[in-house]
This record gives structure tokens, C-alpha cells and sequence, in this order.
């Protein structure tokens, strides 16, 4: 009697359980039916071509995935050194009275709602990168050859600068929080034989703590990588949504892949279009689950301990 | 300090810590220490604007009224937070129990790959851009289902988000359980199922709830989901079938209007949300805390 009653247990929740990999798998293959129109007609080149006219049916997503991958660019290059560098002060230097309230406080960040970050980019940092940021970066390297041309053109600070930065400030707590469990997961005879070998602790962290923790804090920062691209509400608030032209200027109001979802899918009013928003879902799709198993396998691998910390 | 007869002993030239190894040592860890800080002061600067400009927004009306037109005084944002409270009762109801199940699956069987490949799809859905889990429900629900916006594709929307949250969380709180209690019920002769559902579960039942809890407070931070399935409304609309009000949305729509008053009350918003959502953290973690030590 009980073992039939454990069966049925173990089955029901075994199938509770199968709805998870079935929710993945239906989300993937409903949005590849519903952008099949597009994907069967652009194909690749749906990537790199930047005509994107509603009105003339042609679609071509190269404009917003160059806005995507610099936002995400700037992102990473900002908040990785950061987030990677404050999580092995708070592993290896805070005092530990410190260490826990320090970490749990900025892993608060991690938890705060995109639109709230959204909301502030648009009323405090935008304005901030229109008349002092920008205007400095223009008066300084704008003269510069080459490096100048990603400071030209017109200071607005809706554009692409003012979106990685604010993509950066959301992600350096998710890397951080992971970065600072893979630096702990490092055993600490790694660190001791360091320092009985006369290291200092700077030598210790930069020679036996950082190349054992390597393959997580990458994937750490793979992890960033990840959120920044598919992040959708504080971007579309401050990144400008109006040129799609590939211009090597950091001040152009540029759209990414999400925010072209979040500022045109109400308007798609023929199914090409449509069916065009739809495959960029899908490719926002499918990146995240490359680079996300990419991060996890990478993670633990060094065998950080919480994997049950969903950021 | 040599002491007679010792052996001296000698560090090697190229072993001594010399002033130079001294000072980079010195200007890492103040490098370290000042990322530290600048991650730290964004915390302090970004919720310091959100608490200084919502505070004055926040009054009675604020939580009672309905948004106004423009140029209309007074009104509040009561229909979004009732439509997010809602909606996240819906997306509760719809992702306690998968995220219930997956969590005693992967901890309570161990069913060795199975377990780790519903963990596994767990992570990836939680790493999926939300927007797009937002096409995915408008086109599984809204277009042909329901046929118009709805709070109950919002709720949806956000049970897919919440799922894996719950997954992972409450399957971490289950491993808090000692094992020594499963293993009392079996010996006395108690079915595994009995053990899970009155031993286990009961057990774990305050980190369980948190668990949930938090992940609607997640999951009720969200946005783009919300603007392609639950559209917004400024009218109180308890019925799940027809658009409904959220405060995300609310922030948004405020926040990209040219009223001064609107935005005002977009900051008032995203203090009760960031509020709501602070609490729920710090009560998690007070919660799993307190069970592990």
C-alpha cells in the first residue's frame, strides 16, 4: 500500500518537475514558429543588414545588434574590473565584522528593479552625462586621433555611453555576489602555503587565489555579460531609440535588440513585422542560453558553493 | 635576534619582501579596498534618490486613489499596486507548486541527472531576458487564447520568472533540513511521502515562505513582461481577463511623461517597490541564517 502511495508521490512531483524543462522548451519553440516567416526569409543576414523599414517591409536587425553588443561592451569593461576587484577585497582584506553587511548590502543592488534603474539613468545620470560627463570626454579626447571619433557628434545623453553605463551599475552586483562565492570556495591551504612562503597577501590573491578561482570569476563575469544583453527596461530608458546607423560614436541614440521589442511590438501591424520582432526575441533567446550554460558550467567548476542563489 | 649557537638563517636575496614588493602590495589593496567603496556608494547614491525624491510623493491618496488625468490634483497609484499584489497571488498560484515540486525533486530524490538537469533548466530560465518570456506569453496567451491584454497572461509572465526562483531557493532551504529528522521518520516506518509533506516541508515551512514571497517581489519588479501581456490600466480592474495595472508599468508610464507631478509619483512608486522588495531580502536571509547555524 505505502510503496504505491510513494509512487504516485514521486510521480506527481517528478512530473511537477518536467514542467520546468517543458516551459523552457515551449518558450523556445513557440517564438521560432512565430519568427519563422522572418528567419525563412532573411536568414543570417537578418544579423547584419540595418534597413529597418516598417513601412517598406524590410527587416534587418544589424543596427540593433551593434547597439546591443556595444552597450553590453561598455558594461562588462566597466563593472567586471570593479565587481571582480570587490570581491576579493571583501574575501581576502575586510575585517570580518564588515565582510557579511558589505557583501549583503551591495548584493541588495542585485535585487533592485530594473525600472528603478531605468528611472534613475533617465532623471539623474542622463542629465549628469549631458553637461558634465560627455562635454569632458569630448573636451579632452574628442581631439585625439581615432579614439576621438567615439566622442563626436552632437552631446544629448540619451545614447549609447549613458545605456552601457547603466547596464554596468545593474550587473556589477550579480557579478560581484558570484565572484565573491567562487573567491571563498578557494581552499584556504592555498592561501597559507602562499604566505608561509614569506608572499605578501597581495602576491597570495594575485598568484594562489586568482588562477585556482580563474574558470568562476570568468564565469562571473560571462554571467554579467549575459544580463546585460537581454536587459530591457533601464536600457530602452536611456539609450535613445532613434538611429540605427552604425557610427562609431559612443553619443549616438542608438537602440538595442530589447528595446526595439519594448518600443515597436505593439506597433507591428503586418505579420513580417511582427514575425521580425518575434526572431529578435528569439536570437535574445538563444544567446542567453548559450552564454548562461556557458557561466554555469564555468562557475562550477571551481565549486562555488550556492548555486541555489538565483541573480 | 640571533640566539647563541643557532643556526642563522638566511632568506634568500630573492625571497626578501623588499620595499617594492611592500608597495604593491600596499596600492592593490587600496585599489581593492576603493572598488569596494565605489560598488558600495552606487548602493548608498542610487537608494538615497529613490527614498529622497519618493518620500515627498508618498500620502494617503497615494495608496488609496486611482492616477488622475493630467492637470487633475491628487490621485495615486492604488490600481497598480493592487493589479502587482494580483498578479503575483495569480503567478504565485500558477509557479508555487512547479517550483515546489522541481525544489523536492532535485533535493529529496536526488535523482542524479534528472535532478541536475531540471537545476539546470531552472538556471537558464532564469537567465532569460524577461522581454523575451513576455513575446512568449503574448503569443501563447493574449493573441488567440484570450484575445486581448489581460493580468492573467501578466501573472503568467511572471510565473515563469518566479518559477525558478522558487526551484532553486526552496530547494536550497530543503538541504538546511537535517538529515536525522528524514531519517527518524523512515525508521519509524513512515512512507517517504509522509516524511516529505509532514516532516520535511513543516520543517522548512518559514524558509519556504519567504522563499515565495520574495520571488513575487522579484517577479513584481519586473517590467517589459508586463507591457506586452498586462498593458497597464488606470482604472481598478480586479478581473484577471481584461488589462490590468501594475507598478512597474506605473513607474514607466510616469516616468516617461512630461509632468512634473507624474514623475514625482514614479519616485514614490519605486520607493514602495524598492521597499517592499528590501524587506523581503533582508527577511530571507534572516530566515536561511538562522536555520543553518
Amino acid at each position: 500500500m505505502t510503496s504505491r502511495a510513494d509512487r504516485v508521490f514521486a510521480w506527481s512531483v517528478g512530473a511537477l518537475a518536467l514542467l520546468v524543462p517543458l516551459t523552457l522548451l515551449g518558450i523556445a519553440l513557440l517564438l521560432l514558429v512565430d519568427a519563422w516567416p522572418s528567419v525563412a526569409r532573411y536568414g543570417l543576414s537578418f544579423l547584419v543588414t540595418t534597413e529597418w523599414d516598417p513601412v517598406k517591409l524590410v527587416f534587418g536587425a544589424g543596427g540593433y545588434v551593434f547597439g546591443t553588443l556595444v552597450t553590453t561592451a561598455i558594461a562588462i569593461l566597466l563593472a567586471a574590473p570593479v565587481a571582480i576587484g570587490a570581491s576579493v577585497f571583501l574575501v581576502e582584506y575586510a575585517p570580518r565584522l564588515v565582510r557579511g553587511p558589505l557583501a549583503f548590502l551591495i548584493e541588495v543592488l542585485a535585487y533592485i528593479p530594473s525600472i528603478v534603474y531605468g528611472l534613475w539613468g533617465f532623471f539623474v545620470l542622463v542629465p549628469f552625462m549631458r553637461t558634465t560627463v560627455e562635454p569632458a570626454l569630448q573636451g579632452t579626447l574628442g581631439g585625439v586621433p581615432l579614439l576621438g571619433a567615439l566622442f563626436s557628434g552632437p552631446v544629448v545623453g540619451l545614447d549609447l555611453l549613458t545605456g552601457g553605463l547603466v547596464l554596468a551599475i545593474m550587473i556589477l552586483p550579480i557579478i560581484l555576489a558570484i565572484a565573491r562565492e567562487v573567491v571563498s570556495a578557494v581552499p584556504s591551504a592555498q592561501r597559507e602555503g602562499m604566505l608561509a612562503l614569506g608572499a605578501t597577501r597581495w602576491e597570495t590573491v594575485s598568484r594562489a587565489v586568482l588562477p585556482y578561482a580563474r574558470a568562476g570569476i570568468v564565469g562571473a563575469a560571462v554571467l554579467g555579460v549575459a544580463r546585460a544583453f537581454g536587459e530591457t527596461m533601464a536600457v530602452t530608458m536611456v539609450v535613445g531609440n532613434s538611429s540605427t546607423d552604425i557610427s562609431p560614436s559612443l553619443f549616438t541614440p542608438g537602440y538595442t535588440l530589447a528595446s526595439a521589442i519594448a518600443n515597436q511590438f505593439t506597433e507591428a501591424d503586418s505579420e513580417l513585422y511582427f514575425s521580425a520582432i518575434v526572431e529578435i526575441a528569439l536570437v535574445l533567446l538563444l544567446v542567453a542560453i548559450v552564454v548562461n550554460a556557458a557561466a554555469r558550467v564555468l562557475i562550477r567548476r571551481t565549486g562555488a558553493a550556492r548555486e541555489g542563489m538565483i541573480l | 635576534m640571533t640566539v647563541a649557537g643557532a643556526t642563522r638563517f638566511v632568506v634568500p636575496e630573492s625571497h626578501r619582501v623588499t620595499a617594492r614588493r611592500r608597495l604593491a602590495a600596499l596600492v592593490m589593496g587600496v585599489l581593492l579596498g576603493a572598488a569596494t567603496l565605489l560598488a558600495a556608494s552606487l548602493l548608498v547614491v542610487i537608494i538615497g534618490y529613490v527614498v529622497v525624491r519618493g518620500l515627498p510623493a508618498l500620502n494617503l491618496a497615494f495608496f488609496t486613489d486611482r492616477p488622475r488625468p493630467f492637470g487633475v490634483e491628487g490621485g495615486g497609484v492604488a490600481p497598480a499596486i493592487l493589479g502587482s499584489l494580483e498578479m503575483g497571488a495569480i503567478a504565485a498560484l500558477i509557479a508555487v507548486p512547479i517550483g515546489l515540486g522541481a525544489a523536492i525533486f532535485a533535493s529529496e530524490y536526488r535523482a542524479g541527472r534528472w535532478a541536475g538537469a531540471v537545476r539546470f533548466c531552472a538556471e537558464l530560465i532564469a537567465g532569460l531576458p524577461s522581454v523575451a518570456v513576455g513575446v512568449f506569453v503574448w503569443a501563447f496567451l493574449v493573441r488567440s487564447v484570450i484575445g486581448s491584454y489581460a493580468g492573467v497572461a501578466g501573472a503568467l509572465a511572471l510565473a515563469v520568472i518566479m518559477i525558478p526562483i522558487v526551484a532553486r531557493t526552496v530547494e536550497e532551504v530543503l538541504r538546511l533540513v537535517p538529515s536525522g529528522l528524514r531519517e527518524a521518520g523512515l525508521a519509524l516506518g513512515a512512507p517517504r511521502w509522509r516524511v516529505i509533506l509532514m516532516i520535511v516541508l513543516p520543517t522548512a515551512r518559514a524558509g519556504i515562505v519567504t522563499a515565495v514571497v520574495l520571488a513575487v517581489a522579484r517577479a513584481a519588479g519586473e517590467t517589459a513582461p508586463l507591457m506586452l501581456t498586462a498593458l497597464g490600466n488606470v482604472f481598478f480592474n480586479f478581473d484577471p481577463l481584461r488589462p490590468m495595472a501594475a507598478l512597474p508599468l506605473q513607474i514607466y508610464q510616469y516616468a516617461v511623461s512630461p509632468y512634473d507631478d507624474w514623475h514625482a509619483k514614479a519616485w514614490g512608486s519605486s520607493l514602495v517597490l524598492v521597499a517592499a522588495i528590501a524587506v523581503l531580502a533582508v527577511s530571507l536571509r534572516l530566515v536561511t541564517r538562522s536555520r543553518s547555524r
